[in-house]
């Protein structure tokens, strides 16, 4: 067949060949329609999103100011931690090594497994966080298995350090993300989701002072998510240090006083109600907190029978017991029912309202006068007293005391104490008040219960004659550094006679200096005054604690300030189960008083400092 | 012999082979873009001896007398068909179908490509040989039996995409050779039922794609992930282009397929509006070009075999760019002489081959 040689006729062919130009003319029309308007109309919409594909900001954190005692030594401090995450992009490969993931690094392989599928319904840019503050041998072993564990990546993070540990870690708290609703309150209204703000203590209440301002990173990422280039970067703003009124020389003290005993110790500069030291005991690590805590830990905080993360200096009420005497002294000298001069006889035990009352010397201290029922803390002298000045008016004065009622101290969560009267009973028992009762308040026993700083600022107090300055951590100079205003108000006021405070006060100095029951709180030529107090532990206590023989034991306080007519430092010990005030209490408060009192007469010889330093050196001046 | 190379030289079409020669170095200027921060294979140099092989193709095509060419065609189209039998048989999977056929290990093309040639060339000679106007249905049922049987069997690979392609080569050959009103509207709803079955035999991929390319952001970052990411790449290129290497898409990954099936968007985003509608219009002087050759052809069988293959680089053209804007769902079909690939290459410049072939012997000596 020889195609070549047809005649053919192309005219039918050839009419249709224009219908197959204009098809082939609108094709190339509808695709420039589609550039058009992707490219001139919609040019704007996708630069937008194409500049949103390739540049991811990542939040840089900042650090929180430190926190440091009055002499700026370091109390909280940060340092860097590195976080391991990994690159989503990377999943498939990676999830197939979790066994070498979790051997590596020391992990669970189910915590893997569930952090992975945490993370499943996030958004993809966002890393998983496998392991927080990651150690050198982390760090090297995510070095050497690169190449098989693609997309780990370490991410720096500030984190709080309390290189101190323990100390004061009730004081100071500790920070953790912002939870819900704190983000919800006013008091955080300048915090986002995500940031790590104080939790507990200082760290709380002065965040906003502490917290710093959050840098940004604006990168470039390729479509699986590796950094390419850093396009723009906003370094943070470390937050403001913040310098409190705690001597860490003091703080140092108390807390190896109280060894590993549990209680609360607290002391402040009555002149201004600085407070200079602040233990409870049993304490936290707030470095625990510093990364995410497990759960599991946390569950053991909060359900630890001991209750360590209760700040018991000022979150909890212990009856006072012969504490309480000294504001009896004070509402009878007040009342013109005390003289100086006074006495009373006692036996060893009272009958009232057809009940034996013990006094704590079985044979009785004879014929005592005010001072020597204070030095010895005789029980019938109080007993009758209280008898004689009934429930309401010792309540008037040592509420004018501060007693049973918040100091307004600026941390959280601060419990009022009790201080009964007929009133409160009514009102919240709903029965009389019987007059037996009032001889149990009148040792500090029955309803009466204290909180120890409340305790510290009645003390002081009456050293200043009636002035009860507010108890704070942080100076009101360096406050309105920071141009805050003081929450409460700075001091109240509840007059007492001259001819008072000095009765109590010479009382108060005998119990430590002529050999009463505070005589181990003595500090030489600091003229300590102070009260001990050893109180019952109430019958529904033994129960919970049954499996300690310790916890038995009775509950010890020491209150007092130095010295005896200017007083500078008052300071409050409560020692849980500790046995005899004067044994248990007193101890700590005199370690208190002696680190204070060596650095006062140290700071007023400035060269007996070098001396110790240069110690068996030839002084060359 | 001189006169024989005054012959090539007067009526080798300068233009066309200027045409595409300059949309393939484009393509191989954008490859190498594309491809910048690959490791191992360096794509636009392979590119350049695809181009270069197939300009020799190409001679080769258009030196053969397009007569003699269709003289042997049952012996191509023989050998189409057992190309495509035996991808199916020892064909490897790329992407989720068997269209690849390996030789010593490495991929030696897909052989569908060349099908299509083979399809045009007898698809002509059936055609041209009708003397009356107007298909009668025993001539539609014999020509579509022609390019049927390779749709057939690129469909059981499966492979959709490259399946519908030869669809637009028996449409072309059927409206020119008549088709009556009536033959149009069964085809119309022909159609129509073999989507509708169709519709229940397409593997879950193929349908996703469809799901997708009707609502691509109802997975952003699944199966819509391609058409978004190359409308970004497009629109953001903006008039002038983010400049050759320049495309952020193109350079940080975002775009998937990039030297292949998404070449365009690559050129649209490095060299604007401008540089895409340039490109688009080197197409159409192409295609225009190519049918007025197709108008000055000798014969109805140079008719046939022109506009066959300017059909089948026209629709190419359609559903590749068209997917990049968006029009289209995502389907693997390269854009001619700018997508890597030898295939592709290669079986675009044996079209070309064909037209040029056609307008040098226009004239009955």
């Amino acid at each position: 067949m020889d195609l070549k040689e047809f005649y053919e006729d192309k005219k039918f062919v050839h009419s249709r060949i224009p219908i197959v130009r204009a098809a082939a003319i609108s094709v190339f029309l509808i695709l420039m329609v589609g550039i058009w308007n992707l490219q001139l109309l919609r040019n704007k919409h996708y630069v937008e999103l194409a500049e949103r594909n390739r540049i991811r900001s990542t939040p840089l954190a900042a650090p929180r100011g430190k926190i440091l005692d009055r002499n700026g030594q370091i109390l909280v401090d940060n340092r860097p931690s590195f976080t391991l995450v990994v690159m989503r992009d990377n999943l498939p490969s990676i999830e197939n090594s979790l066994d070498l993931l979790a051997t590596g690094l020391k992990l669970d392989k189910g915590f893997l497994q569930s952090q992975f599928e945490k993370y499943r319904n996030l958004p993809s840019y966002l890393p998983i966080i496998l392991k927080e503050d990651i150690n050198k041998e982390d760090l090297s072993f995510i070095k050497s298995h690169r190449l098989e564990l693609p997309g780990l990546e370490e991410i720096t993070f500030p984190r709080r350090s309390y290189p101190e540990r323990q100390l004061a870690a009730h004081l100071l708290g500790y920070v953790g993300e912002i939870s819900e609703k704190q983000l919800a309150s006013e008091e955080f209204d300048y915090s986002k989701p995500g940031d790590i703000v104080g939790k507990a203590g200082v760290e709380r209440v002065y965040n906003q002072i502490l917290t710093g301002i959050d840098g940004q990173k604006k990168v470039v990422v390729d479509s699986r998510g590796k950094e390419v280039a850093v396009l723009d970067s906003v370094e943070p703003v470390v937050g403001n240090d913040l310098r409190l009124t705690i001597d860490l020389d003091i703080q140092r003290a108390a807390e190896r006083a109280f060894g590993d005993k549990a209680g609360a110790a607290i002391a402040l500069d009555p002149r201004t109600g600085e407070i200079l030291a602040l233990v409870s005991r049993p304490a936290f690590d707030p470095n625990s907190f510093a990364s995410r805590i497990s759960k599991k830990e946390w569950d053991e905080l909060i359900n630890d029978p001991k209750n360590p993360m209760q700040n018991r200096a000022i979150q909890s009420r212990f009856p006072p017991g012969s504490v309480f005497k000294i504001f009896m002294t004070i509402a009878g000298l007040q009342e013109g029912i005390l003289t100086a001069d006074y006495t009373d006889y006692c036996t060893g035990s009272t009958v009232m309202y057809g009940r034996v009352f013990h006094c704590m010397k079985k044979e009785g201290h004879g014929r005592v006068n005010l001072n020597q029922a204070i030095v010895h803390s005789c029980n019938v002298f109080f007993y009758h007293l209280g008898q004689k000045l009934g429930i309401d008016k010792i309540a008037y004065y040592a509420q004018g005391m501060g007693l049973g009622q918040k100091t307004g101290v600026d941390l959280p969560g601060e419990d009022t104490g009790l201080m009964p009267s007929s009133a409160w009973k009514k009102r919240v028992l709903k029965a009389d008040w019987y007059a037996g009762e009032t001889i149990s308040v009148a040792i500090g026993q029955g309803y009466v219960s204290l909180t120890p700083i409340q305790t510290a600022r009645a003390f002081g107090g009456l050293a200043l004659g009636g002035i009860l300055k507010t108890p704070h951590t942080v100076s009101y100079d360096e406050l309105g550094h920071w141009r805050q205003k003081p929450k409460a108000e700075i001091e109240t006021r509840f007059e007492l006679n001259e001819e008072t405070v000095e009765t109590v006060t010479r009382g108060l100095w005998g119990v430590v200096n002529e050999w009463g029951t505070g005589h181990r709180a003595a500090v030489p030529g600091f003229d300590v005054c102070g009260k001990t107090g050893t109180s019952q532990v109430v019958a529904k206590d033994v129960k919970i604690s049954a499996e300690s023989k310790d916890e038995f034991g009775d509950n010890a306080w020491f209150v007092g300030f130095a010295p005896r007519l200017s007083a500078e430092i008052a300071a409050a010990v409560f020692v849980e189960h500790g046995g005899h005030g004067g044994d248990a209490a007193a101890p700590i408060v005199h370690e208190m008083f002696q680190v204070y009192y060596d650095k006062k007469t140290k700071s007023k010889e400035p060269h007996q400092l070098s001396m110790t330093q240069e110690e068996g050196l030839p002084r060359v001046n | 012999m001189f006169g024989k190379l005054s012959f090539y030289i007067k009526d080798f079409d300068w233009f066309i082979f200027l045409l595409a020669l300059s949309i393939a170095v484009v393509g191989v200027v954008e490859i190498h873009s594309a491809t910048q921060y690959n490791k191992g294979d360096r794509f636009y140099v392979k590119q350049i001896y695809w181009i270069i092989l197939g300009l020799i193709m190409m001679v080769v095509a258009m030196s053969i007398d397009y007569h003699t060419l269709v003289e042997n065609v049952p012996y191509f189209y023989v050998v189409a068909v057992l190309a495509l039998i035996s991808v199916l048989i020892m064909g490897h999977r790329v992407s989720g179908s068997k269209s690849w056929i390996s030789v010593g290990g490495t991929s030696a093309g897909q052989p569908s490509e060349f099908v299509k040639i083979a399809v045009v060339l007898a698809l002509a000679r059936f055609l041209c040989e009708i003397r009356t106007e107007y298909l009668t249905a025993g001539e539609i049922l014999k020509g579509s039996c022609i390019v049927g049987l390779p749709v057939f069997l690129v469909l059981l690979q499966p492979d959709l995409g490259s399946a519908l392609t030869f669809v637009p080569i028996a449409m072309v050959g059927f409206f020119l050779a008549g088709l009556k009103p009536k033959w149009i509207v069964l085809f119309a709803i022909l159609s129509v039922l073999v989507v509708g079955l169709g519709w229940y035999n397409l593997k879950v991929y193929q349908k996703e794609r469809i799901y997708t390319f009707l609502e691509p952001e109802r997975d952003p970052l699944g199966a819509g992930y391609h058409s978004i990411q190359s409308k970004i790449a497009v629109g953001s290129g903006g008039l002038w282009g983010k400049g050759i290497g320049e495309g952020s898409q193109t350079k940080l990954g975002f775009l998937p397929e990039r030297h292949t099936d998404f070449i365009f968007s690559v050129v649209a985003e490095e060299l604007g509006f401008l540089g895409a509608a340039t490109v688009l219009c080197l197409y159409f002087f192409i295609v225009t070009r190519s049918i007025n050759i197709a108008l000055t052809a000798r014969d109805k069988l140079g008719i046939y075999i022109v506009l066959g293959a300017v059909s089948v680089i026209l629709f190419h053209i359609l559903i590749n760019i068209g997917m990049v804007v968006g029009f289209m769902p995502i389907t693997g079909i390269p854009l001619p002489l700018l997508s890597y690939g030898g295939s592709s290459i290669l079986s675009t410049f044996i079209f070309l081959g064909l037209i040029i072939n056609v307008r040098m012997r226009r004239y009955v000596y």
